[in-house]
Formats: C-alpha cells, structure tokens, sequence
C-alpha cells in the first residue's frame, strides 16, 4: 500500500504534516536514543556487568521499584476514592478539589522536593508528630512519590465514572444485590482499566523521578539513592559509559513494567467486551 | 495515549496508538464536574459512609497538597518580607528567572509547531505506522528526564558525538541555553500533539468538507475551520507544556553545567540555594514557582470549563 491516507482523503497537508513530524520525532527523539543505544553498546560486557552488578546500583533500583510500586498502590486506593467523591457525592468546593488535584503537576518538583522535606523533617510541621523518621529515610522517598504520582488515577478513572450509565447499577439493585456486592462485581469491573493504566502511569512516573527526590532523600548510599541519582553523579565524574549503563538499566525497567501492565489491561478488556 | 482516555467520552480521544503507556506528564484532561440533578438510592451510599470518604478526601488533600503549598510561602517569609524581597531581587535570581522564562518560550514554541502538524496527521490521517508513531511521539514520556539529559550530553557533550567538533568552531549546546532547550523540548514534547490529535480527530469534519467544496485552499481550511474548532485543545496542551518546562528539574540539571548566574535555570538556582542552606532565599524563588503552579492550576481547570460547555464550534469561514 502507498503511504497515502485511507479515510478522509481529501484533506490537504499530509505530506506536509508527516514530513515535519517525522522531522521533529528524528531530531528530538530517536536520535538521542540512539546515541544512548549506540553509546551502551561500545561496552563490554565485563564493564556492563562491573556496573550492573554493583552492589549500590543494584540497591538504587531495588529502592526506586519498591518505592514507585508502594507509591503506585496508595495512589491507587486514595485517587479512586479521591475520583468517586468529585464525581459521585460533589461536596460543596468540589469544583476547587478538582483543580487541586493537578497540583503535584504544576508544581516543579525542586519545589515539591524542598517543601516535602522541610515538612518531614524531624522538627517539621508533620515530622515531629510522627513517632519514625521520614525525611532522609526511604520512606521519605515513598512519601515524594506519593505526591508526584497524586493526579495519574484520579485523571484517569474520574472520566470512566463520569460515562458510567446508571442502568446496570439500578437494575442490581432491583435484582436484591447489596450496594457493597453492586460495587464490586458491577462498578470495579468498569474501572479496572483505568486503574491499571493511572498505576501503570504513576508507576512509570515514580520510576524516573529525580526532582522530588533528591532532598528528602538525602542520597545515602546503599539506603536512599534513586538511579537517576547515581546517573547524574557518574557522569559528575565524565563516567559517561557507567552512566549510560544504569540508564538503559532504568528504561528497560519501565518499559517491561509499562509492557506487563500493558498485557494485563489487554487481558481485563478481553474478559470485559468478550 | 489511548489508553490513559479509556472510556472518555466517545470520539474526543485518539484511538489506539501506543502499546506502552507513556507517563511523566498530565493523563488527560480533568473533565470538570457536571451537575449530577437525580441521584437514585441505587446509586449512592449510606449517608454515614458519604461524609467519612468526604472527610477522608479533605484530610487527605490538604495533608498532602496544601501543606507542602502553605510550607513555601512559610518558609519564604520566615524571616520576614524585607528578606523575601531582597532574595527575590538578586542578580542571579533574575538571571535565572529570565533564563527559565526563554527556555520555556523556546520549548512551547517548538513543541507547539510540532504539535500542530503531528496533531493535524495523527488526527485527520489514516497510514501504516500511525501506531507506531503515535508511541514514539509518546516516549518521552516513559524516559527519566535525567537519562533525557544524558541522551543530550551522549550527542553534544564534550566527549559526545557532536562534542569535538562543536569545539573546534566554539559553538556551546551543552552547559549553554540551546542544550536546555532541547533537554525542555524533549521532556515536554508530547504535550500538545496528544492534546490536539484527538480534538482534530472529532471535530470539524463537515464543516472542513463544506468549506473544501466551497473552493478554500489547504491553508484555509486549517486556519479558518480547523484550528479555532480545537482552540481548547491547542490551550490545554500549551498550558501543560509550559508548566512542564517551566518546573523542569532532572533533564536541565544534567545539561545545564550549573553555571551561577549563567545557565542555572529558576529549579536549578533554587538547588543551588538550598544546597548553600540559604533556606529563606530558595524558599522565595520557590514560592514564585508555586504561584506560576497555582495560575496553571487555575487557568487549566477555567480552560477545562469551558472546553466541556460543549462540542467545539469552529467559527464560519467568513
């Protein structure tokens, strides 16, 4: 088949449009990757191993995965019950909850990471209420993740419930079911797409995070480094191959959870529509 | 792209285009919150169950997003307005600002050309690859910003590709602003495309088809008809893509070479303050950063608004 549009034909400005997009999508896009690709192919593999194998890169990403995926659940619980309210019970100032939840969007994350720290301090507004250490522990690193990866689900299942016809509820409900049964086994089902793709969203996000991060932190080594951390100071030291390494590390990561997560909403969508 | 919008409404999101989901960025548009008039017994809670997941809900925004908020402007004004405004009034914080302001201009500026035209393809063409595409356009989303920034420093850095050469004729990408262009460009850059290929995509359809039997050209037709019927969109994703840019930390830190007064942008000065414990000064560069977040909130829920009031209307082409 020719590279000519199949429907709607007769609208000027594909070739234009295709050819500055794939113009854009080269020079900003794939050639960066594949100078990180070409670059992490000049090791060997006993430097490829020296680095991966390393005790405090191998500490880093256990720390950003446990992190990202605890971060990723809470959000999961709090953003759908934070997406029923705005949509189901409309309190009074909704319209104002409902702006709010973009904030740790809009928010630069240097910022988000100075006023997270400054709160979970030992002597800060939360931290000296809480009976354990947050700030400078990697439960600090779990709470700015948290915040960073707030918006993903409400954004993602706050549409789906708005859709939502109210037929099938009402007519479980005539059937006798409990209101508890009628959101499990009638409403979750809707979700679950949404929910998988607002975790998989904010899991993604968790992952790369560096801004946030880096204050609460502290960047204790082997206790709560992030990856992206021991990317920047490799290449602090012009270790540009070892940085290159832990980077494709990182991204094969995310891309096989974003893939997995991905076969599993395809699988909850083919229970739904089959 | 298609499926961070599953189960929007019909026709106003891009099918599938990509198999991985691509984050970092904004899910979607916030649909804003309709009038719900009747509210069937079947569909509610027990009223004791309704105000506790209200409470839950306010105790938890303002634990986690108004505390943080409210700590910026504390902490700025910790020691008084005289400092506030003194740190504000710095060189090196106005560089910064100023710096930060032409890199996210540039950044929108570019995404935004490119949004148009990869919109305009995504949502008005049929093509082998559109899939595919679509997921590339995507990717940056996925990636780390610091891995972002060493993609860049791989290609123009001194030990990278480009390095060498550039050298020799004394032309700076890296630790300069062109490089902190690029590194904005290439985190904020699906932005607008994914906000705008799916408005192309449901609007407009007859009214491009009658303004081309009326003999508009090419041109005329996507200025006249086109773009004011996905003006929304347009703003949306330009909303987002400047607060990206703006606060943009992990990939600039990397290409920046953090030089004072040079090529620290608004983020990076604030590290640097806050690094040196100058704690009331990072603060208020900080707090100008919150007030930018909090105008985009704003300006994205007004745009939202009036974006839901109903079906763009692409004015005549008069």
């Amino acid at each position: 088949m020719a590279l000519a549009p199949a429907s709607r034909s007769r609208l000027p400005g594909f070739h234009l449009s295709l050819g500055l997009t794939l113009l854009w999508v080269g020079l900003l896009v794939l050639l960066p990757l594949a100078a990180l690709v070409l670059k992490a192919a000049t090791a060997s593999p006993a430097q490829v191993l020296a680095v991966a194998a390393s005790p405090r890169v191998l500490a880093s990403l256990r720390l950003s995965l446990l992190a990202s995926l605890a971060a990723a659940l809470v959000n999961l619980g709090a953003g759908t019950l934070l997406a029923w309210v705005l949509v189901r019970y409309q309190p009074p100032g909704s319209g104002l909850l409902d702006a709010l939840v973009d904030l740790p969007f809009a928010l630069p994350t240097a910022v988000a990471g100075i006023a997270l720290t400054r709160i979970y301090m030992a002597d800060g507004w939360v931290g000296r209420h809480l009976p354990f250490r947050v700030a400078f522990t990697p439960v600090g690193v779990f709470v700015a993740l948290v915040f960073i990866g707030l918006p993903f689900v409400v954004r993602t299942v706050q549409p789906v419930l708005m859709d939502l016809p109210p037929e099938e509820e009402e007519a479980a409900a005539c059937l006798g079911a409990s209101r508890t049964r009628i959101l499990l086994r009638v409403v979750l089902p809707h979700l679950r797409p949404a929910l998988v793709t607002g975790f998989a969203l904010a899991l993604a996000r968790g992952m790369g995070e560096y801004g946030s991060v880096i204050f609460i932190s502290a960047n204790l080594p082997f206790r709560t480094e992030i990856p992206p951390l021991l990317i920047v100071s490799r290449l602090e030291q012009y270790d540009y191959l070892g940085a290159t390494v832990i980077a494709c590390m990182l991204l094969v990561i995310s891309f096989l959870l974003l893939f997995l997560l991905q076969i599993l909403q395809r699988g909850g969508r083919a229970v739904r529509h089959g | 792209m298609a499926d961070v919008n599953e189960g929007g409404p019909p026709g106003r999101y891009a099918p599938s285009s990509s198999p991985l989901v691509l984050p970092h960025g904004m899910p979607g548009p916030s649909p804003g919150i309709p009038s719900q008039a009747r509210r069937p017994l079947a569909r509610t809670e027990p009223r004791a169950v309704r105000v506790a997941a209200i409470l839950l809900v306010l105790v938890y925004l303002a634990g986690f997003l108004l505390l943080p908020l409210a700590a910026v402007f504390c902490e700025a004004l910790a020691q008084g307005w005289r400092v506030y405004l003194a740190a504000l009034r710095e060189p090196e914080a106005w560089a910064a600002l100023r710096l930060s302001l032409t890199a996210t201009l540039a950044a929108v500026t570019l995404n935004t050309s490119f949004g148009l035209a990869a919109g305009w393809l995504l949502g008005k063409f049929q093509f082998p690859g559109r899939r595919l595409l679509g997921t590339l356009i995507d990717l940056p989303f996925a990636v780390s910003p610091v891995v972002a920034g060493l993609m860049f420093m791989l290609i123009f850095g001194a030990q990278g590709w480009l390095g060498p050469w550039l050298i020799a004729r004394d032309i700076r990408i890296a630790f300069a602003l062109p490089g902190i262009v690029l590194a904005t460009s290439f985190v904020t850059f699906p932005f607008v495309a994914r906000e705008l290929a799916p408005v192309f995509q449901a609007a407009g359809g007859e009214q491009e088809e009658a303004a081309r039997m009326l003999g508009a050209s090419g041109w005329q037709i996507f200025w006249r008809v086109s773009l004011p019927g996905a003006r929304w969109g347009l703003a949306y994703g330009v909303i987002l893509c400047s607060a990206r840019a703006m606060g943009e930390f992990g990939a600039v830190s990397v290409v920046s070479g953090h030089i004072r007064g040079l090529t620290d942008t608004l983020p990076l000065h604030i590290e640097a303050l806050y690094n040196e414990y100058q704690f009331s000064a990072a603060f208020a560069c900080a707090s100008l950063l919150s007030l930018t977040a909090l105008l985009t909130v704003g300006l994205k829920a007004w745009v939202g608004r009036r974006r839901n009031e109903g079906p763009p209307q692409p004015r005549s082409a008069a």
